[in-house]
């Protein structure tokens, strides 16, 4: 996995609204996700409603920040000129404990060891002085 | 109301397509040179057109009818489903005509998916352009998923994984397309054959897609006239009758990584309806033009369509069981893999074609019943049931 120096021209995410909130407690060190306040359930990517009970009350709630590889892919040819630089990437789909899932990418892990099921805990990498993203490493079970 | 045979398909239209040195023609340019072979091919002038359902980002209603001289247009919508569009506008063209809200509608698309700016760079630099929009943008670019093979590369490798589809299966379905384009004189890769070899062999892009797994990006345009059966006897082709047709979304359909059934897409939902609707099943359809964008795509819908049990696409694409004489031909003019990226409009072009009994050397003998699909954006589906 490379850890090249072009962050800067990489696409980033917005900082407003709900994403600026997620980003935000990354920027802290914190991997948090939206659960609903009405039936508890966990949810992401952030959303204003809780699809389960359509209770608009929700609070960030830490997570484990431990999870597995569902699914994965290796960007071998970047499609994105920010990328061409950087590949190959392998962006893969962790599924957290809480049960919510998202994308991102191990910062241990050789395209050639990825293995869905591998268990896998958050890293935080700060891509700018404003931006943090939650990436991975390998875990013990 | 049933929907069933209550319009037809009574005029298809293309341009050439091509690749390199382009069209030479600007979008809507194509758009309209489609769409005016469609109209002579079903006998009818720009200005019985009342209807038209635009393609997103690249159609746009109100030109098309100040060009075509479409006067009385009252009814013009654009459905937002990515590739799934073409056929979804089918349904919503017979809605309009069996309601008596249309009498001739036009489904046009065109685009220079090759000299014009490329998918992969309008996803990764328009917000707006992305299935999801916001999503995307903030939680799959940052970590370098930005188009859509690694989208769909993610989704491939999870049906690998349970249940063993293998990259000489994605291959079989290269192979297919290839092969069919090889009797179809427009197709951009006719005169091009492929082999399972040279699909193994050729470079990984987004594992487990290679090269060779992902559709043409090519210039042209393609349209498609939709009428109702009393005024298809006045016109001078055989009808092709909409015997079902249905659209559905994933969910949820803006965001790729969390849905529970990972394998369900909106096809999952439309196609038992439009089998429903059709009163057949899978096993009637004398053929099937299947959205390939890419290669797992196609064996995806066919699980997700009834043809086979989902886990068995796999094994249902070996052996030429989907290549012409197979147990069912599969985007018998070479598809978006091997034809061109017509944007899904050709997949029911070459429907009627085939229906007609009018594609030359790939006819399917007797084609009497057949299937087309759309795919797009997150996994939008939509279905249609065509008889002759
Ligand atoms: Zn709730």
């Amino acid at each position: 996995m490379s850890q090249d120096t072009v962050a800067c021209d990489k696409p980033l995410p917005a900082l407003d609204g709900l994403s600026g909130q997620f980003y935000g407690w990354c920027r802290q060190g914190e991997l948090r996700f939206q659960r609903c306040t009405g039936c508890g359930a966990f949810r992401h990517v952030p959303r204003e409603m809780c699809p389960h009970c359509n209770s608009m009350e929700w609070e960030w709630a830490r997570s484990s920040g431990r999870g597995t590889v569902y699914t994965w892919t290796v960007v071998e040819r970047a499609l994105h000129p920010a990328f061409v630089n950087a590949t190959p990437i392998a962006p893969v789909v962790v599924e957290m404990e809480e049960g919510v899932r998202l994308l991102s990418t191990l910062v241990d892990c050789a395209p050639a060891d990825l293995a869905i099921g591998m268990p896998v805990e958050v890293v935080f990498e700060a891509v700018t002085p404003e931006v943090t993203l939650p990436r991975f490493r390998r875990a013990a079970r | 109301m049933e929907l069933k045979d209550k319009a037809c398909i009574v005029g298809i239209g293309e341009t050439r397509y091509c690749r390199k040195p382009g069209s030479g023609m600007s979008e809507e340019a194509l758009q309209l040179a489609a769409s005016r072979a469609a109209l002579e091919d079903a006998g009818l002038k720009g200005r019985d057109i009342d209807g038209i359902l635009a393609f997103p980002n690249v159609g746009k209603c109100e030109a098309l009818a100040a060009n075509l001289g479409s006067e009385n247009l009252r009814f013009a919508a654009i459905i937002h489903m990515g590739g799934a569009t073409p056929v979804a506008s089918l349904r919503l063209a017979a809605m309009a005509i069996a309601t008596g809200q249309a009498n001739h509608v036009l489904i046009p698309g065109g685009w220079n998916g090759y000299s014009g700016a490329r998918v992969r760079q309008t996803v990764s630099t328009d917000k707006h352009s992305l299935p999801g929009g916001g999503i995307a943008w903030d939680y799959y670019l940052p970590h370098g998923l930005t188009a859509p093979p690694q989208w769909y590369a993610l989704m491939a490798r999870r049906h690998m994984h349970e249940y063993g589809t293998t990259h000489a299966q994605f291959g079989a379905v290269a192979v297919a397309m290839r092969r069919h384009a090889q009797l179809n004189p427009g197709a951009v890769m006719c005169g091009k054959p492929l082999t399972i070899g040279e699909y193994l062999a050729s470079p990984m892009l987004a594992d487990p897609y290679r090269v060779n797994d992902c559709c043409l990006e090519t210039d042209g345009g393609t349209a498609v006239i939709v009428t109702s059966p009393e005024r298809a006897r006045d016109l001078g082709k055989p009808p092709v009758y909409i015997m079902g047709a249905a659209a559905g979304q994933p969910y949820p359909a803006d965001e790729i990584t969390n849905r529970r059934d990972f394998h369900r897409t909106g096809l999952t939902i439309a196609a038992p309806e439009a089998f429903r609707m059709a009163g057949v099943t899978p096993a009637d359809a004398d053929f099937a033009q299947i959205y390939d964008c890419f290669t797992f795509e196609v064996i995806q819908q066919l699980e997700e369509a009834g043809f086979c049990r989902r886990g068995e696409g796999g094994s249902f694409v070996e052996n030429g069981a989907i290549e012409l004489g197979g147990r069912l031909p599969v985007n018998t003019h070479g598809g978006l893999l091997s034809e061109a990226h017509s944007l899904g409009i050709g997949h029911i072009v070459e429907a009627v074609k085939q229906l007609r009994g009018a594609a030359g050397a790939r006819q399917v003998e007797g084609a009497r019943i057949g299937v087309v699909t759309g795919w797009g954006d997150f996994g939008d589906g939509s279905i249609a049931i065509l008889r002759r």
